[in-house]
């Protein structure tokens, strides 16, 4: 084991910056209004850095310099800009543990995700992007003898993105990475609460990218990110968070006539057939991690399996292994490498994870572990724990119905497959599902049944670049991961050539 | 009292505030991942309801002028409808574009079942 010492302190492999201005055309600018605000570790609750909190004035500085970098930006050959991703990623991987602690401290994730899941996942995208890339063409459709219908992707041109808290590194590079790719100069908006470790990113690559191409505004939704969403000088934009500021930027595009991509979150199934206890054996072992992959990052995924359905034939043993399993995380200081479960990101989310274990103690749910706010004293007296919590209840309660973001699994039991089905379509949402059986037939029959944009069948949470990620339902619009990415990126131009000398024949 | 929403002393006070501040207010209450679950407060009218939304109270705050309205989708007030909500507000650093984030603070819900009583006269 390995405890990293936190960044500003004696012997830290990373340190940040004391203040963050505005990145925007390749140099740091102050925020027009001069304001900076504090920005706490959810490791301790105490401020380590201050950011630029930014305004309209400022996110027009940054659309100014994206508009004078786009198109010379999207006109480099595919070759240069997958090359100028593959040394992204290179100087992602040479400085991993020092992204991965940068991560942790801001997020209050354990430094064993961010080292084995978040960067090396964000490494892998670019690379799969600057592959992607490569590899795409264009098609030409052959229309008659004379007449040929070409078809060009172009890129956007100045796309807006703006970013979640739960993964800040990680789902800034799910956009990043494919609009880079397809040719666009970016606006990023940080979530306020996470706002830091995307500059200490910036920091080792800056000098990859032309002045420009990226550019990062910080500051809060109503300030910053209501200015860049609701913007006519932007072509797209992206969103990861929830359903009320989602159908607002609905609202905002509508009036620009521009396209979104939403995701707006989930309350995702994760189903264990009876089969699964049929033996004791590694599956066995595989599908019972997989039931405890709702405390993975806190809980704090929009993909977490924070209800498990489990058939009645094996419903209680499997149910008291499960609850072991959790007994057995380790929950403690972010930075120790053994460390399992660590911190929320921040107080407001502690707070309504709390309201939460309240509502559903209220409706009846039985709380089986955990259930309380953890308090790990010492330095870490004033961090954002929770318990990983255990509720056996019913699916209409609203801890089945909501995403709770929290170390917090709900569980109900199924008869057949058919209640199996209809319980897990039970929710307004569909971003992510589990399920969990030996029997090829029904994985197969479920994972088309259920109504979701993931289905993981026999393991959970793996986010490899090149598998389509989004939600049906309430869960939002479009994909992220996968080349289709790229198409998500581009206009397609078509060129519809004639090779006839004849006219036509009207006039 | 509201049927279906309260707030508390802390919560209209911010609410006072922010009226004083920007405007008329009107709250929508969120669902889904990060941010999700959270009452979002926007300027009336800044955020389009519809035949999809559900009104479910007109709050009354001593010193501001008029009522504020309270939204939610349809969808989610069935997975709601059982409980009363109150808004409260904590320390924090919200998301989304509701308009007290700037201010350190986050508003928040607080849940209560909904008695035998209240369902009955709510749906009377």
């Amino acid at each position: 084991m390995a405890i990293y010492s936190p960044p500003g302190s004696d012997g830290a492999i990373v340190n940040y910056e004391s203040r963050y201005d505005h990145w925007i055309g390749g140099e740091y600018v102050p925020p027009v209004k001069g304001q900076y605000f504090e920005n706490p570790s959810p490791v301790n609750g105490r401020n380590f850095c201050e950011i630029a909190r930014g305004t309209a004035d400022d996110v027009e500085r940054a659309l100014d310099a994206a508009h004078g970098a786009a198109d010379a930006w999207g006109r480099t050959s595919v070759a240069e800009r997958a090359t100028i991703l593959n040394k992204i990623a290179d100087r992602m991987e040479a400085n991993l543990e020092q992204l991965a602690v940068a991560e942790t401290w801001e997020n209050g994730k354990p430094v064993r995700e961010t080292m084995a899941a978040d960067i090396p996942l964000a490494i892998d995208h670019f690379r799969y992007f600057a592959g992607a890339l490569r590899a795409q063409e264009g098609t030409l459709g052959e229309i008659d003898d004379d007449t040929v219908a070409y078809h060009f992707h172009e890129p956007l041109g100045v796309v807006a993105q703006i970013i979640p808290w739960n993964f800040p590194i990680l789902m800034a590079v799910w956009k990043l990475a494919p609009a880079l790719a397809a040719g666009n100069a970016v606006v990023l908006k940080p979530a306020e609460q996470t706002p830091a470790s995307i500059h200490y990113w910036m920091s080792l690559i800056a000098d990859l990218l032309p002045p420009g191409v990226v550019n990062i505004v910080n500051g809060f939704g109503v300030e910053a990110g209501k200015p860049l969403a609701s913007s006519n000088r932007v072509a797209k934009v992206a969103f990861t968070g929830e359903t009320t500021t989602g159908r607002l930027i609905m609202q905002y595009a509508a009036e620009n006539i521009i396209p979104v991509t939403l995701e707006l979150g989930g309350k995702s199934p994760n189903i264990f057939f009876d089969d699964v206890s049929a033996h004791d054996d590694d599956f066995m072992d595989k599908a019972l991690e997989g039931f405890s992959m709702f405390a993975l990052n806190q809980g704090e995924v929009c993909t977490c399996p924070s209800r498990a359905l489990i058939q009645q034939g094996h419903y209680s043993d499997f149910l008291a292994a499960g609850v072991k399993r959790v007994e057995n995380m380790k929950q403690g200081n972010p930075l120790d490498t053994d460390t399992q479960v660590g911190a929320q990101a921040s107080n407001d989310q502690l707070e309504k994870i709390l309201s939460y274990l309240d509502i559903g103690r209220q409706e009846g749910a039985k709380v089986l572990i955990g259930g309380a706010r953890a308090d790990l004293g010492g330095d870490l007296a004033g961090g954002y724990y929770v318990q990983p919590t255990v509720f056996e209840g019913s699916n209409s309660m609203r801890i089945f119905q909501e995403e709770i973001f929290g170390p917090v699994v709900s569980v109900t039991s199924f008869t057949d497959y058919a209640d199996a089905i209809k319980t897990a379509n039970d929710t307004l949402y569909g971003l992510g599902a589990g399920l969990w059986t030996r029997d090829m037939n029904t994985a197969y029959r479920a994972g088309r049944a259920i109504k979701a944009g993931r289905v993981w069948t026999n393991c959970y949470h793996l986010y490899p670049a090149h598998a389509a990620f989004g939600g049906y339902k309430q869960s939002g619009i479009g994909r992220e991961n996968h080349k289709m990415m790229l198409d998500h990126y581009q206009q397609t131009k078509n060129l519809l050539v004639s090779y006839s000398p004849k006219a036509m024949g009207f006039f | 009292m509201g049927a279906r929403v309260d707030v508390t002393p802390a919560a209209a006070e911010l609410m006072r505030s922010l009226r004083g501040q920007h405007g008329p207010l009107m709250f929508h209450q969120s669902g889904g991942c990060c941010d999700g679950s959270a009452p979002m407060c926007y300027l009336e009218g800044e955020f389009r309801t519809g035949g999809s939304d559900v009104l479910l109270e007109e709050l009354h705050i001593d010193g501001v002028p008029e009522p504020i309205s309270f939204w939610m989708s349809t969808s989610q007030f069935e997975a709601w409808k059982h409980t009363h909500l109150t808004v409260d507000v904590v320390p924090g650093r919200g998301s989304g574009f509701s308009l007290e984030a700037p201010e350190g603070v986050r508003f928040l819900i607080r849940s209560r079942m909904l008695t035998p009583e209240e369902l009955a006269a709510l749906a009377s």
